[in-house]
Formats: structure tokens, sequence, C-alpha cells
């Protein structure tokens, strides 16, 4: 009896030493890379809110770091693998610039998942996810090619890459759509947050006739050169930048990282993590619509939000024939929807673009 | 598309206006290396000054005010700068790196509540029927009172540290500290006061990015200009004109490429021989009037780039390319660091106790 109470006593023992070892490793460790700064009124402030939201839903079970302000390049590396070192399970690495170096971060910690947005390079533990960023331009598009008097659009372009360049494909298919009149003038900034470069990019574009302005960079600094300028349409990107509403900002596209960080992180908790490509759109609910503010008439506003319902619920898709690509050769035939591998890699303006893609 | 679409009027005068910030952030450093200090601190002095001058704005509805206190702003943080480096004998590259680290995190904190809020405007300086004068009343006389000052400071400098007494003992002091400290020199209190007002001058130019530029506060918004500036003063030779001359370049290329970009424009081929010729005609000129006499050589080299110049010119007459968007957005850097690396070719060098700390028992 003795004996076996002795065992019991040491299987308990063990029992409880392997509980509290995998409860000290129970404390799931979550890392975020930022290209900007957590207060860029953006992109990177709408992923800090993804991580927020994940500090939220897990409580004490989990702990998250991020940097901020991040180069993309070489010194991305160092913080990630500093992250990877620093015990964490999971790593979102959240710009495009970040892609190749999260491959070779990945490569060095096995154990550790990697999350990549907007990229198109995937390993064992490394996941990519991207939102359809493409489908709110379409809606903004529409907006822009019915607010426009000048019919001039300015776009602030960030990179040539292929993100960049669905969403001046889509709003410009929308704009012309509904004004065959209208011009885009496009500004590659170089830059995804310096608010100075990103006022000069869009006054420049105003002093040149645009009374549109769609940006795909990071900060405010846009909305608040067309608030000076007085009539000057904006839309809120990346994040509603809604303390510009109801104008300059007539509507925006916000990214809603929150329920992917929040089931990706479940997933790793439970052991069920794989890696796979995540690409939702307005129908999932990572890329939301703004409010469209009063400052946009009633039937636009109307016809925008059926289209923003045609493209959630699928009937209808952003890249749909016919549409030719800018060289006038046939890309799309009628009816024709364009298909995700071609999106992904996209490297060419559609007809009606004026102008070159830098390489 | 054609150039039509640019207006030269607005385009100057933003060129001018994009020029500021660079240039004020780097007119203060030029005198704070002149005196024999190296801070690396100009981006975090120059967001500092950006927060503060956006707070004291907003607070009480005067940008003016709020140049005021970004300027104490940046020479508050400078000061700390002062204190580790002259007091405690720190290395200035460390401090001056933690000092732009400290700066950007304070300022995130202290802006925290000014997101999104609008700045009162500034209004531009009326000067009666001067600003009505056609094309040159918007060019020169309608800026508002900033940029004049940092004309102001430019030109301050350069007759301060030329013809002053205390112009000749501060650079004393950064030639050599310990001859300077022999001669009973306060090396010390120089130095703090030269430190002072490099960071009131990045103050100045950080709230003139958040107030005037963009006008907003945005965590980060300076965005590396410091560093730009800090630059400029090496390639500059630590001259104030060519300070100037520096921070209008890559302001005005800056904003040049983006208009180009916006309108389109095809390029010129011949335009490169053109502006070969322009660079040296203004080259020489300029070497003619301010500097000493010259080696038969160096002219000839001149003389021998500007024929080639002529030769490109007429060659690729009436050639044009599409303008590259990826060669225009290097532009500025490009074009700025030529030019000045050019004009340092009269063997300008840094002061001789640059970076270095000084003690007197050493």
């Amino acid at each position: 009896m003795k004996l076996s109470h002795l065992l019991a006593a040491a299987a308990l023992a063990a029992s409880f030493a392997g509980a509290a070892i995998a409860d000290g490793h129970g404390k799931t460790k979550v890392g975020f890379v930022y290209v900007g700064p957590v207060g860029d009124g953006g992109w990177t402030y709408e992923h800090d809110k993804g991580r927020l939201a994940v500090e939220k839903e897990f409580g004490d079970s989990v702990e998250t770091v991020f940097v901020e302000s991040v180069p993309e390049g070489p010194d991305s590396e160092r913080v990630m693998t500093q992250m990877a070192l620093g015990g964490a399970d999971l790593i979102f690495t959240t710009s495009f610039g970040y892609m190749n170096p999260t491959i070779n971060v990945a490569s060095k910690f096995p154990d550790v998942k990697f999350e990549h947005a907007t990229g198109y390079k995937r390993a064992d533990n490394v996941s990519t996810y991207s939102a359809r960023f493409y489908e709110g331009r379409a809606i903004q598009g529409h907006i822009a090619g019915n607010m426009t008097k000048s019919n001039i659009v300015g776009y602030i372009g960030s990179y040539p890459i292929p993100e960049v360049i669905r969403g001046i494909n889509s709003a410009y298919i929308h704009a012309a759509k509904v004004n065959p009149d209208v011009e885009f003038k496009i500004i590659w900034a170089y830059t995804w947050f310096d608010p100075a470069k990103e006022a000069d990019a869009a006054k420049v574009l105003i002093e040149q006739g645009a009374d549109v302005i769609l940006q795909h960079t990071d900060s405010t600094a846009p909305q608040a050169a067309a608030q000076e300028a007085g009539n000057v349409v904006t839309f809120g990107q990346a994040s509603d930048m809604g303390q510009y509403a109801p104008f300059p900002r007539v509507s925006s596209i916000i990214d809603d990282w929150a329920p992917y960080y929040i089931a990706r992180t479940k997933a790793v908790m439970d052991g069920t993590w794989e890696s796979i490509d995540t690409w939702d759109g307005i129908g999932a609910g990572m890329v939301g619509i703004g409010e469209i503010s009063d400052a946009v008439p009633a039937d636009v506003k109307a016809e925008a939000l059926a289209l923003k319902a045609a493209i959630a619920d699928g009937s209808y898709h952003a890249f749909t024939g016919p549409l030719k690509k800018q060289d006038g050769s046939d890309w799309l035939a009628d009816g024709e929807t364009a298909d995700d591998g071609t999106l992904a890699g996209m490297s060419f303006y559609v007809e009606g673009i004026e102008g070159d893609i830098p390489q | 598309m054609d150039l039509s679409a640019i207006n030269p009027i607005l385009l100057i005068a933003a060129m001018i206006a994009a020029s500021t910030p660079i240039l004020l952030a780097a007119i203060g450093e030029l005198v704070v290396e002149r005196a024999g200090v190296l801070n690396l601190g100009v981006e975090g002095m120059m967001i500092t000054g950006a927060v503060c001058g956006f707070i004291i704005a907003v607070n009480t509805g005067s940008p003016l005010v709020g140049f005021i206190a970004a300027a104490l702003g940046g020479a508050l943080l400078s000061f700390l700068f002062a204190f580790l480096t002259q007091v405690t004998l720190a290395n200035q590259v460390a401090s001056g790196l933690a000092l732009t680290l400290f700066g950007l995190g304070l300022s995130a904190l202290m802006g925290q509540s000014y997101v999104g809020i609008k700045p009162p405007q500034m209004v531009d300086t009326q000067m009666g029927f001067l600003s009505d004068i056609p094309i040159f009343g918007p060019i020169i006389f309608g800026h508002n009172i900033i940029i004049y000052l940092g004309l102001l400071i430019v030109a301050g400098t350069w007759a301060t540290l030329k013809f002053t007494r205390a112009g000749l003992v501060l650079r004393a002091v950064g030639e050599n500290h310990d001859a300077a400290h022999a001669l009973g020199y306060k090396v010390k209190r120089i130095r703090t006061l030269a430190i002072l007002f490099g960071g009131a001058c990045a103050g100045l130019g950080g709230a003139y990015i958040s107030l005037i530029r963009v006008p907003q506060w945005t965590e980060g918004m300076t965005a590396g200009v410091g560093w730009i500036a800090l630059a400029l003063v090496v390639f500059a030779s630590w001259k104030p004109w060519r300070v100037l001359l520096g921070a209008y370049l890559f302001g005005g290329i800056t904003q040049v490429q983006l208009n180009l970009q916006a309108a389109g424009v095809v390029f010129p081929v011949s335009s490169i021989g053109i502006t070969i010729i322009i660079i040296c005609v203004i080259i020489a000129s300029w070497n003619l009037i301010f500097a000493k006499k010259k080696s038969r050589q160096y002219y000839f080299w001149l003389l021998f780039l500007s024929i080639a110049g002529v030769f490109f010119t007429i060659f690729f007459q009436g050639a044009t390319v599409p303008f590259k968007v990826e060669y225009l957005a290097m532009s500025p850097y490009l074009m700025t660091i030529i030019v000045l690396v050019i004009l340092s070719a009269d063997k300008s060098r840094a002061p001789g106790s640059l970076g270095r700390a000084f003690h007197a028992s050493q």
C-alpha cells in the first residue's frame, strides 16, 4: 500500500510538474512588426488595433510585443530574429517589403509561426494574408468618378507593387464607368509613411487640377492638404480617418485585421496552425467601407452601397470583362472575371490610364 | 501631357516652402558642428519641436507662439545632450542617437491627444504692393514669416561666423579646443550655447512641418528629415551659403520631380547637356567671385565639361524619352550630392575638434 501511495504521489507530482512546464509555456507570445508608427492613423494603426483585439480576446493567456517604424529590408530581419529569440510563438510581419526577410528568418526558426501580410511567398511555417482592398477601391472609384468636376483624379501611390497597381486599376475602371472623361494623375511617393512628402504630393496634384485625391500611403497628411485646399475630395485609407469627415473625407477603406489575428492566435494555442493563404474582402469583413458622408449626393451613395452589396455577396467582381490592358491588348472577355493568380501578380495598367509603371 | 499643367509660380513658391525645414535644421547643426560638437539628435529635436509647437499653437490659437514654443522645446531637449556630452563627457555619437530615439518616443507620448486636430493657420505675411507684383510677388514676397526667418538665420550665421569676434571664438573652439582653452575661452559654455542654438533651429524646422507644411500632428512625421539635414551639413563643407544652396536644391528637386510625375512629362535628353553647362557656369562664376584663386587646371576641366555638354546637347537635340519615375525619385539626393561634392573640391574640411570630448585636465 505504502509503495503504491508513494508511486501515486510521484506520478501526481510528475504530472503537476509537467502541467507547470506546459503552463509556463502556455502564455502564447505574439509578435508584430510594423512599418510605420502605431499612431500613423492609417495602416499600422489598424494592425495595432488588431493586436489589441488579440490581447482583449485572450487576456492573460497571451502576451503581445510589437516593434514600430521598422524599415523594409535587412533591418527588419534583425527585428524578427530578435522577436523569435525572445520566445515569440507567432509573428505577424505587416508590410510587403518584409516578404524575403520573413522567409529568411522563418527558415532559421522552424518552430515559430510567421504570418506575412500582402506577400506571396509561403513556407511550412509562413502563412500569407491580405485583404482584397481593390474591392473597396471599386467603390471609391465609383464615387470619385461621380464627384470630380475637373475630371482629374489624383492618386498617391507608394511603391509600384501588384497590391497598389490593383488598387489603381480597380479605382480607374469604376471611375471611368460612370465618367468616361476621367483622367488619373499618379505620383509614386516611394514611401509608405512620410507625412511631409505625402502632403507635398497631394498639393502638387491639387495644383495640377485634381479635385479628388486617392492615396495608398499610410498617413492622414493628404487629408490635411485637401482640407486646406477646401474643395477637394479624399478617402480614408486603411483606417477610417473619420476626423476628416464629412469633408474632405467622404468615405474610406477600413482594414479589419482583428478577427484574423484572433483566429490565427487561437490556432497556435490549439496546435492547429497550418500554413495557409488568406485573401478576404468585403464579404468576409476584412475590408470595411467607412460611412459615406452626406457630401456625396444621395443617388451616388445609393449606387455605391449597391455596388458594395453586390461585391460582398459575390454577384459582382471588381475586375469583370470586357477589359483591355493599357497597350490595347485583350485581357478579359465580356463577363469574364480575373483569376486570383493574375491579380496577385498584377503589373500592368488597364486601358485608359496614362503613364508607365516604374519597374 | 505637357509642361503647361505645371504652374511655375506655384512650383517655385512650393520649392522654397519645402526646403525650409531642412534648411533650419541644417543651419542649426552647422553652428553646433563648427563649435566642434557632433549632435546626431537632429531628428529627435525636430520631432520634439514639431509636437511642442503643435500643442502650444492649438492651445493658444497662435502659430507664432507655437513656433516660439517649438524653438524652446528643441533647445530644452538639446540641453539634455549638452549636459551628457559637456558635463558628463559622454560619447557624442551615442548621446546623439539616444537623443533621437528619446525625442521620437517623447513626442509620440506628448502628441497622443492631438492626433486629427487642425492647427490654427499661419497667415502669409502681407507686404502690401510688393506681393502684388506679377510673378515676383508670389515667389519672393508671398510667404509666411518663418521662411524669411530661415533666410535671416542663414545670413546671420554666415556674418557672425565670418565677421564677428564671437564667430571667431566659436570657430576657434571647434578647430582646436585645447588652444581655445589655453587662450581663456570657456569651451564648455560656448559649446553648450551652440548646442542650444542648434536645438532651437531644429525645433523650428520640425514645427514648420507640423504647423505649415502638413498641418497636422502624426507620430514620427519628420520621417528622416533630420538625417538629411545632417548629411547636408557635411556635403556643404560646413559653410552656411552652401547649406542654403543644398537645402533649396534638395527641396526644389523633390517638388519638381513630384510635379513632373503628376504631369507625365517626357524627358528631353538634350537637357542633360544644358544642365551640365549651367552647373559648370555657376560653379565657375561662384569660384571667380567668392573663392580664392584656383589652378588653371580646375577651370580647364570646367571648360572641357561645358564643351562636352554643348556637343551632347546638339547631338541629342529633339530626342525624348519618358521620365523614369525611379530616377526621378532618386534625383533630389543625387543632384544635391553631385553639386555639393563638386563645390567642395576646394579642400574644405571638417572642424578640427569635431566630435571630440573636451575636459580642461586633458
